[in-house]
């Protein structure tokens, strides 16, 4: 109880002095921009982790339904002239419904080929995006109303990680963790795998959505490219990066990795191959990320073993 | 009463029958044992009755809260029906803390609120107690001792409260002393809990202390039954452990 | 009709690059099970090696072909040592990460020394059409190089993998490491040389799309890369003739779904095809199911 009293009091304070510090100037209009980046990005990360690192399951599409949610907001606020709060609860809940509907198929599969599969959806969400004319097609979507400030920032990204610690606490998310560690044995105990993959899914695509409907309506535009495969394979570097199956890692990483592309903006011209040598250097010296727990085999996480590719269900035939 | 009904059940793999024409009563209350060579279908045997393979043809029928039929068997409902297992390769949550591992074991009753969440820790707190891992609790699974993983999958197991319990070879890699304790202790499960056992071993001096009856397995199939006494001086039995030339 | 036949004939000869990149996919991930995601970019390495072969020495087409796999197989040797072998028995996401790592690392590398513009690959074999059916279809020469080439390295790769000792060292590697290390294979030279054999037909994949469509740029093998893979699963993931049989598949799936309107849904297509192959048969149109023990 007192714990949450500090929590309640310290998130206060942090919220009081950054609103202060945004009127008083003190935070510029650019910090301003990488202080709501972060932000969205520690969404993001939190909401892939669920998927990917507690419950194992291993997504390339998570930018697609953040793609979903950005235009659901971009239609709703632009096109409909609905408040934003409305696009935003909107935002994640037609990206949680696409979770259910590409969950349910999909996640019979594991490993790679889950992996592969999400990347072909979200493939095929920026394909449909830069051909439907309605939202703006490869041009993309202007005018976008910028409700997006550093209350609606705030409140989200605490909301998330709130939401998903409480998830993960509850006898729920650990049948999440235990369908990571062995599926056979989680099914064994009584864990339904199809429900509760797709519980996570669902729960991880509705904040994707969300962290979506606040970039949407930050950046006044949005266009399909900005949510491709590079965006998704962002979003697991910055789980890996902080650490699998840890919601503190998930926030160090998006800090470390916004603050990192933000030096390597100053040399455009070799930011990417900083950034990818970067990325080889982590996997090879600190696979496990930054606050990741260590392991003797150094294969902290488990959720992804070489028994988990024969990938066919163990029914029989 | 009878608890577990197998009528005619045989399960193929491809061209491989793995379990044929196998029949079983198993009434409430015993310590049964599946004996056999490897690779003779016991374990098939157990994945056929969890619901992890479907049979080829024959009928699995358990009379428990409710009755359950063949069809009804799906691995995640086992649990709930009350038959519960554990696995012959140990297969713990090993990332998870022990006490974690036997909450998981309350996951169905959670789910179906037959239980709150407080009583669920006290009570895996009691069974951690009556397993000696209460001083574990917070260590990982995969860092316990062999010995103790196996007691843990038992404890895990245990949680649902089932009325059927499976174990797969829980003594395999166990020494002779943590073996005597493993036979006081699935002893004591039947007396405490008032269930029935079904295990399938490879140390007879186990398998004949403790089980009241015992079936026999060879190639896929139901060889011999009967008390341990019966099977020691069972011809088909010593053929199929011995080969034909012992008899 | 003759508009079918036409796309099919163009189909074929884009089936043949994507088979091309497709069997290096395969190969490797039979082999260490990685998805290779650079492997895209060896194909992208091997069209500028092409390019810089024809335009600056002057060479002809066979010479810079055979150079270009040549240079192209060695890249793919330094980037398994290098990068791959590090990370070899790390969990299968920071593989996969390490991959992609990789596959940044070489197209902004290049785009940083050759710069981001297109290039035009010089015509290194003449035009010269041959019409079938009074004109009405027309195959170039260039489809029948592309076509004879791709087939011509297929068999060899087929009698290198079923005749040579190398190919059954391969070939156990892939069903058991230790099992074959056992055996004495060296399992680390097999990798290598899967790796320079998978590079090499991505290098020629290279130099025949330049060939066929003249133009190459540093990020021109991001999507052929993903295709090519979703052309290995199609056909089954870590089966040669299914790596084959995806490619020319997909090829031809896709001149004619473009043929008949749905160009700008082109890519879409591959990949639901992708997603309703592994839904429907996991193990693709060639593989076999696989039971997981418990």
């Amino acid at each position: 109880m007192k714990k949450n009293i500090i929590i309640i009091i310290s998130l206060l304070i942090a919220y009081l002095s950054g609103q202060y510090l945004i009127n008083t100037g003190i935070i510029d209009s650019y910090l301003q921009l990488n202080i709501f980046l972060i932000g969205i990005n520690i969404i993001l990360a939190v909401s892939l982790n669920l998927i990917t690192g507690f419950t194992g399951q291993f997504s390339l599409g998570h930018a697609a339904f953040m793609s979903i949610g950005a235009y659901t907001s971009a239609i709703l606020t632009a096109k409909m002239g609905l408040p934003f709060i409305v696009a935003l609860i909107a935002s994640g809940i037609v990206s949680a419904i696409a979770g259910v509907l590409i969950g349910i198929p999909t996640l019979r599969l594991k490993g790679d080929y889950l992996a592969i599969a999400t990347l072909g959806f979200g493939e095929i969400v920026r394909i449909l995006a830069l051909n439907t004319d309605y939202i703006g097609g490869a041009i993309g979507f202007n005018d976008i109303p910028q409700y997006t400030n550093w209350t609606y920032v705030f409140i989200m990204t605490v909301v998330t990680v709130l939401v998903i610690r409480y998830f993960l606490n509850s006898f729920h998310g650990r049948a999440c963790i235990a369908i990571r560690e062995d599926e056979i044995a989680a099914e064994a105990m009584g864990v339904n795998l199809t429900l509760y993959k797709v519980f996570a899914f669902a729960i991880g695509a509705f904040f994707a959505g969300i962290a979506g409907s606040l970039y949407a309506n930050y950046f006044y535009f949005i266009k399909p490219d900005s949510f491709g495969f590079m965006k998704s394979v962002d979003i697991v570097v910055t789980v890996v990066f902080g650490g699998m199956g840890s919601i503190l890692g998930s926030i160090v990483g998006a800090i470390a990795l916004s603050v990192i592309s933000l030096f390597l903006q100053n040399i455009p011209e070799l930011r990417m191959v900083i950034y990818s040598i970067i990325l080889f250097l982590v996997m090879v010296y600190r696979p496990t990320g930054l606050v990741g727990k260590k392991d003797k085999e150094g294969k902290y996480f488990k959720g992804l073993r070489k028994e988990d590719f024969q990938h066919v269900s163990a029914k029989g035939n | 009463m009878s608890v577990l009904k197998v009528t005619n059940l045989t399960k193929n793999f491809g061209g491989i029958k793995a379990v044929t024409d196998v029949n079983l009563n198993i009434e409430m209350g015993e310590i049964i044992g599946l004996i056999g060579p490897n690779g003779a279908g016991k374990t098939t045997l157990f994945n056929l009755l969890t619901g992890i393979y479907v049979p080829t043809s024959g009928q699995i029928e358990y009379n428990l809260n409710t009755k359950v039929k063949t069809k009804d068997l799906k691995p995640h409902k086992m649990v709930h029906y009350g038959v519960s297992r554990t696995f012959q390769n140990i297969r713990l949550f090993k990332d998870m803390s022990v006490l974690d591992n036997v909450l998981l074991g309350f996951h169905s009753l959670l789910f179906k609120r037959s239980i709150s969440r407080k009583d669920s820790f006290d009570e895996a707190y009691e069974l951690l107690k009556k397993f000696n891992l209460l001083n574990k609790k917070d260590e990982l699974a995969k860092n316990l001792p062999y010995g103790d993983q196996r007691r843990l999958e038992i404890a895990r197991a245990l949680a649902s409260k089932p009325m059927i319990l499976l174990l797969d070879e829980p003594a395999a890699g166990m020494n002779p002393k943590e073996t005597k304790e493993l036979k006081d202790l699935i002893f004591w499960i039947r007396n405490e809990y008032h269930l029935t056992i079904i295990l399938i071993e490879h140390d007879m001096s186990l398998v004949m202390n403790i089980c009241e009856r015992i079936f026999v397995f060879d190639y896929g199939n139901l060889v011999a039954s009967g008390t341990p006494k019966e099977i020691q001086n069972n011809k088909r039995v010593i053929t199929a452990y011995l080969g034909e030339e012992a008899v | 009709m003759e508009q079918l036949i036409q796309q099919l004939i163009n189909g074929v000869s884009l089936g043949s690059i994507y088979a091309l990149i497709a069997l290096g996919y395969t190969m490797v991930y039979g082999i260490i099970n990685l998805i290779n995601f650079a492997h895209g970019e060896i194909y992208m390495m091997g069209a500028y090696i092409g390019f810089a072969l024809t335009t600056f020495l002057g060479l002809g087409f066979a010479p810079s072909l055979i150079l270009s796999m040549i240079g192209c197989s060695i890249l793919g040797m330094v980037i398994e040592k290098v990068a791959y072998k590090p990370i070899r028995n790390s969990s299968r996401i920071s593989a996969l990460i390490t991959a992609i790592s990789v596959s940044l690392f070489l197209q902004y590398t290049m785009m940083y020394f050759v710069s981001p513009q297109t290039r035009t690959f010089p015509e290194v074999l003449k035009r010269k059409s041959i019409s079938l059916l009074n004109g009405k279809i027309i195959i170039d020469q260039k489809n029948i190089y592309i076509v004879a080439i791709t087939v011509l390295l297929m068999l060899l790769l087929q009698y290198v993998v079923k005749k040579t000792k190398l190919g059954k060292a391969m070939r156990a590697v892939a069903q058991d490491k230790e099992a074959a290390e056992l055996m004495g294979v060296d399992v680390n030279k097999i990798i290598s040389f899967t790796f320079a054999i998978g590079s090499a037909l991505a290098g020629a994949a290279g130099v025949l799309v330049g060939i066929y469509y003249n133009t190459i740029n540093p990020l021109m093998g991001a999507t052929p890369g993903l295709k090519a893979f979703v052309a290995a699963v199609f056909g089954g993931i870590g089966i040669i003739p299914g790596a084959v049989l995806g490619g020319f598949s997909l090829g031809m799936i896709e001149t004619v779904v473009s043929a008949y309107g749905g160009s700008v849904f082109k890519d879409a297509v591959a990949f639901a095809i992708l997603i309703l192959i592994l839904l429907i048969k996991p193990n693709g149109l060639l593989g076999k199911t696989v039971k997981e023990k418990v």
